[in-house]
Parts: structure tokens; C-alpha cells; sequence
């Protein structure tokens, strides 16, 4: 998997460098399998290791910056999510915002088939164009 | 269908649409630059958009509010970063619950509009919109989007390979 995205991608000799050193670390190494099997609360993970809260948050920056989790707050929360989980995520909203513009857009050419003065048409349609597929 | 092409980028969470109308560049302005108009096409079908406020000058703002019948009435709002009448447009673009004051916890998107003459008296549009965060962007969904939204595609197999999604 490393190896295929050195020969592809420009940069990523850096990326491979960071993820090493993030995975070169057992407590690391064990957070990164936590956030993978779903737990996401930074201070329910600390509680585990005989190290201090900063400590753990400061590996928790290391495999951040390797981009293998993303932190996100929820209020008062700290939460770790692993980035497979993030990019998928980020995939699934693109594809609806995609969508949503999609449909602005098809309403955007119906009323270029308008006449420029015509008047508008209060439920957002116009009156003579076909639904939008 | 106008749109030619979508680019997605996960990692900086940017979407690029690029379409093409088969009307002049000052036409397709017009779309924007209208605010009637704008109120046909920026809302979704069950929420019509009601412009209150329209300036498209480096600095000013659009105010708009919609109607879901769902949450009741939101607010949206556009800052104008930049503007070069009629060929881009660049805005921050953020909403609010009620009220309709600026709200500094809402998290905003930046669109770039490009409207570019082609031959034949076509226009090329691109809109590209850069999103702060996963977090902003479900909101946005929340808030904005149609029902019937496409389900997600399942990447999760592809990325854990190292292969870039397309």
C-alpha cells in the first residue's frame, strides 16, 4: 500500500516519513487500533495509559499530522476518529453537496429558457420547462 | 443536464462543478446578479429562497431567508470577497437560525463562481466551493439540502488500500 503510493503520488516520500514515525510508537500504534475499532473520546482513551492526559494528546498529534486520525470537537469533547472513517465521511458529504448544487444548477438553466423579464413563478419552477430529471 | 464535470478532494474538502449553458456570459450573470432570479434557483423546490438584501459590490451582502417546513425559517447570508461583473464572483457564504444577524459560531463556505465565454455563444460556469470542515458541511446538508439525497458511496476499502479515490 505505501510502496504504490510512493511511485504515484509527488510528496508523499514526506507523508511516508510522518506515518512511520506515528506507527514507530506502541501507544501510538494502540490508539490508532482504538480509533479504528470506534473509540472516539480522547479523555475515555487517556484514562487506559500511565501517562498524562497531554501526553496522550500530543500522540494523538503525531498520528494527526501523519494524517492517519482527525481530531473534531463535540462541545466540551475531544474526539479522535480514524482518518478512513474521516475520508469516507468526507466522501459521503461531497457527494450530497454535489447533489444539492446539481439541482440548484438544473433550476439555474430553466431560467435561462426564460425570457429575461418574464415573472417569477413563486413555487420556484418555471412554468414551461420540464422537470428536472 | 448542465453540469460537464465535478471534482471532489476529501483531504481539503473542495467541490468544483463546471457546466455549460448555451447563453452569453452577461445572460448567465444575470442569473446571480438578479435577485428574483436568484431566489428561483438557490433554494430547493419545498424551500423557495427570499432575497432581502442583494449587493454583489467587493465588501457587501446578499440576505436571504427559506422557509423548511421542518426547523421554520433559517437565514442565509453572502459576504462579497470579490467581484468582476460579469465574469467571477468570489463569497463567503453562511446562514443562521432565525434572527438573520451574522452568527460567529456558524461555520461558512467560501464560493468562487467563474463564468468564461466559449464559442457559439456558450458560457462555461464553475463553481467551486471550499468547505472548513466536516462538520460545516453536514450542517449545511442539514440545514439546505433536498430530500432524496443519494446515499453514500462505500470508499472506506479503497482508501484503506492506499488507492486514490476518484
Amino acid at each position: 500500500m505505501v510502496v504504490d503510493t510512493l511511485i504515484r503520488e509527488p510528496g508523499a516520500e514526506a507523508r511516508a516519513d510522518l506515518i512511520f514515525h506515528a506507527l514507530a510508537d506502541t501507544t501510538r500504534r494502540d490508539i490508532l487500533r482504538r480509533a479504528i475499532q470506534g473509540d472516539r473520546s480522547v479523555s475515555a482513551l487517556a484514562r487506559d495509559y500511565p501517562i498524562s492526559t497531554t501526553a496522550v494528546q500530543k500522540h494523538v498529534a503525531v498520528l494527526e499530522r501523519a494524517g492517519l486520525v482527525e481530531r473534531t470537537r463535540r462541545g466540551r469533547e475531544q474526539l479522535v476518529q480514524s482518518r478512513p472513517d474521516t475520508l469516507a465521511e468526507a466522501h459521503q458529504l461531497l457527494e450530497e453537496i454535489e447533489t444539492l448544487w446539481r439541482d440548484r444548477l438544473t433550476r439555474f438553466q430553466a431560467l435561462l429558457a426564460e425570457p429575461p423579464d418574464s415573472a417569477p413563478d413563486p413555487m420556484g419552477e418555471a412554468p414551461n420547462d420540464p422537470k428536472p430529471n | 443536464m448542465p453540469v460537464t464535470n465535478v471534482e471532489k478532494n476529501p483531504d481539503d474538502l473542495t467541490m468544483r462543478i463546471t457546466c455549460e449553458f448555451d447563453a452569453s456570459v452577461d445572460r448567465v450573470w444575470q442569473i446571480w446578479a438578479d435577485p428574483r432570479q436568484l431566489e428561483q434557483w438557490w433554494g430547493p423546490p419545498g424551500s423557495p429562497a427570499t432575497v432581502v438584501d442583494h449587493d454583489l459590490s467587493e465588501g457587501a451582502r446578499v440576505a436571504y431567508y427559506m422557509t423548511d417546513p421542518e426547523s421554520g425559517e433559517y437565514h442565509g447570508w453572502w459576504q462579497i470577497l470579490a467581484v468582476d461583473p460579469p465574469h467571477s464572483l468570489e463569497f463567503k457564504d453562511g446562514f443562521a437560525y432565525g434572527g438573520g444577524e451574522e452568527d460567529d459560531e456558524m461555520p461558512t463556505t467560501i464560493t468562487q463562481v467563474q463564468l468564461i465565454a466559449g464559442p457559439s455563444g456558450k458560457t462555461t460556469m464553475t463553481v467551486t466551493s471550499i468547505f472548513p470542515s466536516l462538520e460545516s458541511m453536514q450542517e449545511l446538508i442539514e440545514m439546505g439540502a433536498e430530500e432524496g439525497l443519494v446515499g453514500a458511496l462505500s470508499q472506506i476499502d479503497t482508501i484503506v488500500q492506499g488507492t486514490p479515490a476518484a
